[in-house]
């Protein structure tokens, strides 16, 4: 029977059903252009179906630019990052969550200011210091110290802490059990789900990075992923099947990681919104 | 007391050290950098340097200019779709969620450098697929990275589809936590569907959206990426420099630390500027 409630189901599809085509479909073309040959690309008719260009394509690109070297430093970059620095902001937040000290009120506020705060009036200093002063250009510890710095971060390891149940802390407490053992022995492994949600966001935005590698590691053997992509955009002789290949490898990983893990995705980048 | 203090900073110290090497410094430095004249060495204090040039500059006047026409038409247009489409994907009609959570929530994690070069692909004048597919439905080929008001919109339309999904997950987010007896006893009162929306779903999520705009807003005013790669450049000939574009042209190419961060100062103080505004016209309306 057609009643009003399945003729709303049916122009709720209408609409987000063309939308969401829509939506897929850069991804679509980055998939199939990768595997079309350079005249596929270039052709006049219109592509929509993959070829089997691929293997070609990726040789290109690493003929253009040695993807492989810049993937392994974008993967190492990108893990080391993650574990620092959901080192630092679990410590960071389970201090904020658990202790009423000196000064605690102003922390927490600089670092909430600090959310509001454009990129671009830290970015100019970071750079004379890391590159200049520190003479630490195209170096590891540029791609992965300055940036490690996150404000949501914390106040999202806070906010699990906070939600913790009390008594078991103060249980540990009675029972002479040291503050640091609390926190990597009690509180870390309660917040997993947090800490999941946590590491994927960190180690995405990591991944992403592109102005500061691109500042701070323009050397070609020192080139993260991203930088060594954007380096081959606006080259007149390159190959766009390599360049599509290049943003298939960066960007499938990260699909599959999303699929497998949407909830703490989702989890994650929500964070910032719901107190 | 004491030793909990201590233990607590004992937490919190490498975190707090990262934090005042890479932020407080840099905010103090660039502040006091964009006094300076550092066009030459020794760095001598010249507030007309860089504060005086930024009004008189035209490449700043056009970088804030694009910067503004595209955040004025960005903004809006993609935060309604994100609580259009934040709605829908909420509705318990829908069929096959995750397919349609999927097709907007994903280009969240790819990258700015991948879509750039996709967008760049598909709105080529000559083998875009874009252009292809208008001529099917008889539209002439448009020159999307050398007409300057189509490179805007080719812009506007890459950081839509960047962004509007990440703001559907917050507002959706949003949607999610307002309590579902609201609904029911509005049903139970009688209150058509639109009304329940009008003023019991618009109400409540009006500080996630609010929250949106500001975040919108500040990543707008620093919008670099897109300019840089998508239109080669803030190509054609300026017409999408925007301001990020500019600082990373003087900063970083033409190493004029003071210029850039002069700039970098007045990034922050538009988004702050724009964001008070916002927040304090939500509240108004109330």
């Amino acid at each position: 029977m057609f009643t009003a409630r399945t003729g709303r189901a049916l122009a709720l599809h209408a609409v987000l059903l063309p939308l969401a085509l829509i939506w897929l479909f850069p991804l679509w073309t980055m998939f199939v252009f990768a595997t079309l040959p350079d005249d596929g690309i270039f052709g006049a008719g219109i592509e929509l179906l993959p070829s089997t260009a691929f293997a070609d394509n990726f040789a290109n690109l690493q003929h253009d630019t040695d993807f492989i070297r810049a993937m392994s430093i974008s993967i190492g970059v990108a893990s080391v990052y993650t574990l620092i620095s959901v080192a630092l902001t679990s410590m960071a937040g389970w201090a904020l969550a658990r202790y009423r000290f000196v000064g605690r009120t102003a922390v927490i506020g600089i670092i909430f200011g600090t959310i509001t705060l454009p990129y671009f009036v830290v970015v100019i200093p970071q750079f004379i210091m890391v590159a200049r002063d520190f003479n630490m250009a195209n170096s590891w510890f540029a791609l992965i110290v300055p940036p490690l710095f996150n404000s949501l971060g914390v106040l999202f390891m806070r906010q699990s802490f906070t939600m913790l149940p009390e008594e078991v802390f103060d249980a540990a407490r009675v029972e002479g059990i040291g503050e640091w053992r609390t926190f990597f022995h009690i509180a870390l492994p309660m917040t997993r789900p947090t800490l999941a949600a946590l590491s994927i966001i960190l180690f995405l935005h990591s991944w992403n990075n592109y102005l500061w590698p691109l500042l701070v590691n323009s050397r070609p053997e020192m080139m993260t992923a991203p930088v060594a992509l954007g380096s081959l955009i606006g080259l007149t002789k390159v190959s766009w099947g390599g360049i599509m290949v290049g943003a298939v490898v960066l960007t499938a990983p990260m699909l599959v990681l999303f699929v497998a893990l949407q909830r703490h995705f989702i989890a994650g980048i929500s964070a910032g919104a719901v107190k | 007391m004491r030793p909990r203090t201590l233990t607590a900073y004992g937490f919190l110290t490498p975190y707090l050290l990262i934090f005042l090497a890479f932020w407080v410094w840099p905010i103090i430095s660039s502040f006091w950098m964009s006094f300076l004249n550092t066009r030459r060495l020794p760095w001598t204090f010249a507030p007309q340097a860089n504060w005086g040039r930024l009004l008189v500059d035209p490449a700043f006047a056009n970088a804030l200019k694009n910067t503004l026409i595209i955040l004025v038409v960005q903004v809006p247009v993609m935060i309604t779709l994100a609580t259009v489409l934040a709605v829908l994907l909420h509705s318990p009609l829908l069929k096959a969620r995750g397919l349609f959570r999927f097709a907007f929530f994903a280009p969240v994690v790819v990258g700015e450098v991948a879509y750039a070069a996709v967008f760049r692909l598909m709105f080529n004048y000559e083998f875009g697929i874009i252009n292809k597919l208008l001529a099917l439905i008889g539209i002439a080929p448009v020159s999307w990275t050398s007409n300057p008001t189509a490179a805007m919109a080719l812009i506007i339309i890459a950081v839509t589809w960047r962004w509007a999904g990440y703001n559907a997950i917050l507002i959706l987010a949003g949607l999610q936590s307002i309590p579902q007896d609201l609904y029911e006893a509005a049903t139970l009162d009688k209150v058509s569907k639109t009304r329940q929306f009008l003023f019991i779903t618009v109400p409540l999520l009006r500080p996630i959206i609010l929250f949106c705009i500001v975040l919108s807003i500040i990543g707008t005013m620093q919008l670099f990426t897109e300019p840089f790669l998508i239109t080669n450049r803030g190509g054609p000939g300026g017409a999408t420099e925007t301001l990020g574009m500019l600082l990373y042209r003087q900063g970083f190419l033409s190493f004029n630390f003071g210029y850039a961060s002069a700039i970098a100062y007045t990034i922050a103080a538009i988004a702050m500027a724009l964001s008070l505004l916002n927040m304090w016209a939500g509240k108004e309306r109330r």
